[in-house]
């Protein structure tokens, strides 16, 4: 089924709102450890910045989570989570926050909006949404989607992906993402209504299409490639983490073991009992200080995540300038064999096969009438051919262009994000180590005084 | 009050140097140092067992010389520690390694329990040493000095088997009458055996448990840094960043290893040992019960007038003696015990702290070093971009 070509309707103007502030001031976000989004916007385009004024100073947050109740699609119940999404746009005057918007909505609706925008945005690398379901778990952390943790963890990177996707400098003049976080009530009808389902590829024709591509661009085979060991080693990487993790929290509970047992030791010490008390404290203060320790642990894992599903975000967009490459290799080609049959009736040589040409051999020869026509057909084709074939080549150098663009601004966000993360993954290092060094020093005196 | 010391001849983990170093004080009134180390296996047609070597230096005049070499195996210091407890019912004899391993190993001598063996083999022999009573024991000397075929000699001089065998049934029936009428002060003194036994047991797996949860700590530490430097080769500015990260972590591993490393030294074996120690203390209680109810018995004879009351005056009097005797010895030996015992504990323990204090010390300079180079990093990255 062709593509539509990107349809201009769908970066709509939004509902108009009073332009506030400048034009070059920060987007402002709200909440959540992972708070993120460019405070300088992507490229200084002069038209860029006065198309998402509207962005400019409002704040967006998660805020909260609740569990629900309700009927699904075969009228069964279910409980799921739902969260609610809080828009405020801060005055420039004083710098106060008024709340504008405040719905509901629940983890499918979220994908419903993404998978949306993979179908209108194919040279965008859109945001991933956090998990579905927990995955690289370690022991003490709960499989379970209803799990305040879990579903805690997903609120901020629910928060996260929607402010990914409002400080996206193309993606947050989306109509739909506008009405995701404004219009309650039919948003999802709305959705259905753009027919976006309709218009995405089908994963067999993606397929097809990666195997028996010839020239795709080379960039974007790097690109694939880059993005299979990105996941491949992230993958390893939280595995391994959650491993250690395990590991230590193991370490430290045991220490708590010795707080009981000095304690009920030091009942029968005369000289020793004070010592032996205060010292068994010291390793129950020891034991507990690894739940703080892991919980901080979970947020960098999460950062982590997000990248490895940004991942397959790019290999999207790689299998769009496939499909679209192969789409046009398959044109030129059907075009070559048209101007070849054609030139082979006009001249009366046969080489290609063709129905039309057997038929003719076995039923008798055509008149020179019905030769003509067929050559006047062909040249309709081929005239036809040529031009979708000029436009398809457009198209594909727009997609390669603004793919690219949109590749590069995502390049330096991950060298940026990652590096954040891995500096703050030293930092709670830093902070463990800080906390075990003052509790063995404070066991030690107690040891020294027995 | 003699003080738990190792000869400073002897090879020595750093950290008993420690415990060298305090009680330099102390008048160094030691004239026995004994070593012992070279394990070796023999093999004959009928078994396989290890011999140590054990070196003795004295200056002491009733040895017939200055130094000693013989070759001990496991039998001959059970046999010694017997002759201990026969001789001097009611001290606290110093505790043998285990016979056999509790924990199911493949090969009965293994480089790591011969080792762990031979440590406490050696920290045994000098407990004897500096034990103020046991040091002049005769069958102590012997073990010390005498060749293998004069101690052969020796060791069949004393009771038999059957004697010992007789001796054991009868004393079960005595200990159960020795508690009824035990003094309060032993009372006092089994109440903190049976507690104190009970929490050095748990202190023991406690401390097991830590070390095995390091190891495994250790070994999943292990991958987690090469997996950064992995990921380093697919990236470009974030290529430094991430080998940073792997050389601290890697630098981390190291120091959990020589954490682990100083948890059994210094710990482990110290717990084990009085882990043993309770078990030894509570076979004293049981002998000084045992002499208390066989005075008990005769007190009880004479009284119902059974026998020749007479010759049962003479023989109370004589238990009476003995049962006094073996009070006084135990109560000192206790207090000794007792103070050693804090010595130890405490020491093994502010040894555990400083080895986690240093170890967090070492993973704290890793991580903020790696921290200042990407700070350092950044701010020239930014004024790069400003110029």
């Amino acid at each position: 089924m062709e593509q539509a070509p990107l349809d201009p309707e769908r970066r709509l103007q939004p509902a108009p709102l009073e332009p506030l502030g400048l034009p070059d001031a920060g987007l402002e976000s709200v909440v959540g450890e992972e708070a993120e989004g460019p405070r300088d916007e992507g490229p200084g385009d002069g038209t860029m910045t006065e198309n998402n004024f509207w962005l400019k100073k409002i704040e967006i947050s998660v805020s909260e989570a609740e569990k629900r109740t309700g009927r699904n699609a075969m009228n069964m119940q279910e409980t799921y989570t739902a969260y609610l999404i809080e828009t405020r746009s801060v005055e420039h005057i004083d710098g106060q926050s008024v709340l504008t918007d405040s719905l509901w909505r629940r983890y499918s609706e979220f994908e419903l909006l993404r998978n949306y925008l993979l179908v209108y945005y194919p040279h965008i690398v859109v945001p991933p949404l956090p998990e579905k379901r927990a995955e690289f778990v370690w022991h003490k952390l709960s499989a379970d989607n209803m799990d305040p943790d879990f579903v805690e963890r997903r609120r901020i990177g629910l928060e996260n992906f929607l402010l990914r996707v409002a400080s996206h400098p193309i993606l947050c003049r989306d109509k739909i993402f506008y009405l995701f976080l404004t219009q309650e009530g039919n948003w999802k009808e709305t959705v259905n209504e753009t027919g976006f389902q309709l218009k995405a590829d089908s994963r067999l024709k993606a397929l097809n299409a990666t195997f028996r591509v010839k020239n795709p661009d080379k960039r974007f085979t790097e690109l694939k490639h880059y993005s299979d060991e990105l996941q491949s080693v992230i993958s390893h990487l939280l595995r391994v983490r959650a491993r250690v993790a395990d590991r230590l929290y193991g370490v430290y509970k045991v220490h708590g073991n010795y707080g009981r047992v000095f304690s009920e030791w030091s009942a029968i010490e005369k000289e020793m009992g004070d010592g032996l008390q205060s010292a068994g404290h010291h390793m129950d203060v020891y034991a507990s200080s690894i739940d703080d320790i892991l919980e901080d642990e979970e947020h960098y894992a999460d950062q982590l995540k997000e990248y490895l599903f940004y991942a397959e975000a790019l290999r999207a967009v790689c299998r769009k300038h496939e499909l679209m490459q192969y789409d046009l290799e398959m044109a030129a080609q059907d075009l070559a064999s048209k101007k070849q049959q054609c030139e082979e009736l006009a001249t009366g040589t046969v080489r290609t096969f063709s129905l039309k040409g057997m038929t003719t051999k076995l039923f008798g020869q055509e008149t020179p009438e019905q030769r003509e026509a067929r050559i006047k057909v062909l040249e309709e084709q081929i005239n036809e051919g040529e031009q979708q074939l000029k436009s398809k080549n457009q198209e594909g150098r727009e997609f390669v262009k603004n793919a690219w663009a949109d590749i590069e601004r995502f390049k330096e966000q991950k060298n940026h994000d990652l590096k954040e993360a891995l500096i703050s993954y030293a930092v709670m290092q830093i902070s463990m180590c800080k906390k075990g060094i003052q509790v063995w020093t404070n066991a030690k005196e107690c040891f020294s005084k027995m | 009050m003699d003080m738990n010391s190792f000869s400073p001849m002897m090879p020595t983990s750093p950290l008993s140097m420690i415990n060298q170093v305090k009680f330099e004080d102390e008048p160094d009134l030691k004239d026995l140092f004994i070593t012992v180390d070279e394990p070796e296996s023999h093999v004959t047609t009928i078994e396989t067992f290890i011999t140590y070597r054990i070196i003795t230096k004295t200056s002491r005049g009733e040895f017939d010389s200055s130094e000693f070499e013989v070759r001990r195996r496991y039998q001959d210091f059970l046999w010694l520690k017997e002759r201990l407890e026969e001789a001097h019912p009611t001290l606290i004899i110093p505790p043998l390694p285990e016979k056999f391993i509790v924990k199911g190993m493949v090969e009965r001598f293994n480089d790591d329990f011969i080792e762990t063996r031979r440590k406490a083999l050696h920290k045994f022999l000098n407990r004897i040493a500096d034990h103020p009573t046991l040091t002049f024991n005769e069958d102590f000397k012997v073990f010390l000095t005498a060749q293998a075929w004069e101690l052969s000699s020796h060791k069949k001089q004393g009771p038999g088997l059957l004697s010992r065998m007789g001796q054991t049934v009868r004393a079960v029936a005595l200990s159960m009458r020795g508690v009824k009428s035990r003094p309060e002060e032993f009372m006092e003194m089994n109440n903190f055996i049976e507690i104190f036994s009970q929490k050095i047991n748990l202190i023991d797996k406690i401390s097991q448990r830590i070390y095995k949860e390091e190891r495994e700590y250790f070994d999943e530490m292990k991958e987690y840094g090469p997996i950064h430097i992995l990921w380093s080769a697919s990236e470009e500015d974030l290529a430094d960043t991430l080998k940073g990260v792997a050389s601290c972590i890697d630098k981390c591993c190291k120091a959990t290893e020589k954490r682990m490393s100083g948890l059994s030294e210094a710990l482990l074996p110290v717990v084990h040992e009085y882990v043993l120690y309770s078990e030894m203390l509570m076979g004293v209680m049981k002998r000084r019960d045992q002499i208390q109810a066989e005075l008990d018995s005769k007190v009880e004879a004479l009284t119902s007038k059974k026998a020749d009351t007479d010759l049962l005056t003479e023989e109370i009097g004589k238990l009476e003696d003995k049962v006094e005797c073996a009070n006084n010895a135990l109560k000192a030996d206790w207090e000794r015990w007792k103070q050693n015992m804090q010595n130890d504990v405490k020491s093994a323990f502010t040894d555990i702290a400083e080895e986690n204090i240093h170890y967090y010390e070492q993973c704290l300079a890793t991580w903020e070093s790696f921290l200042t180079s990407q700070t350092d990093l950044h701010l020239e990255e930014a004024s790069e971009d400003k110029s």
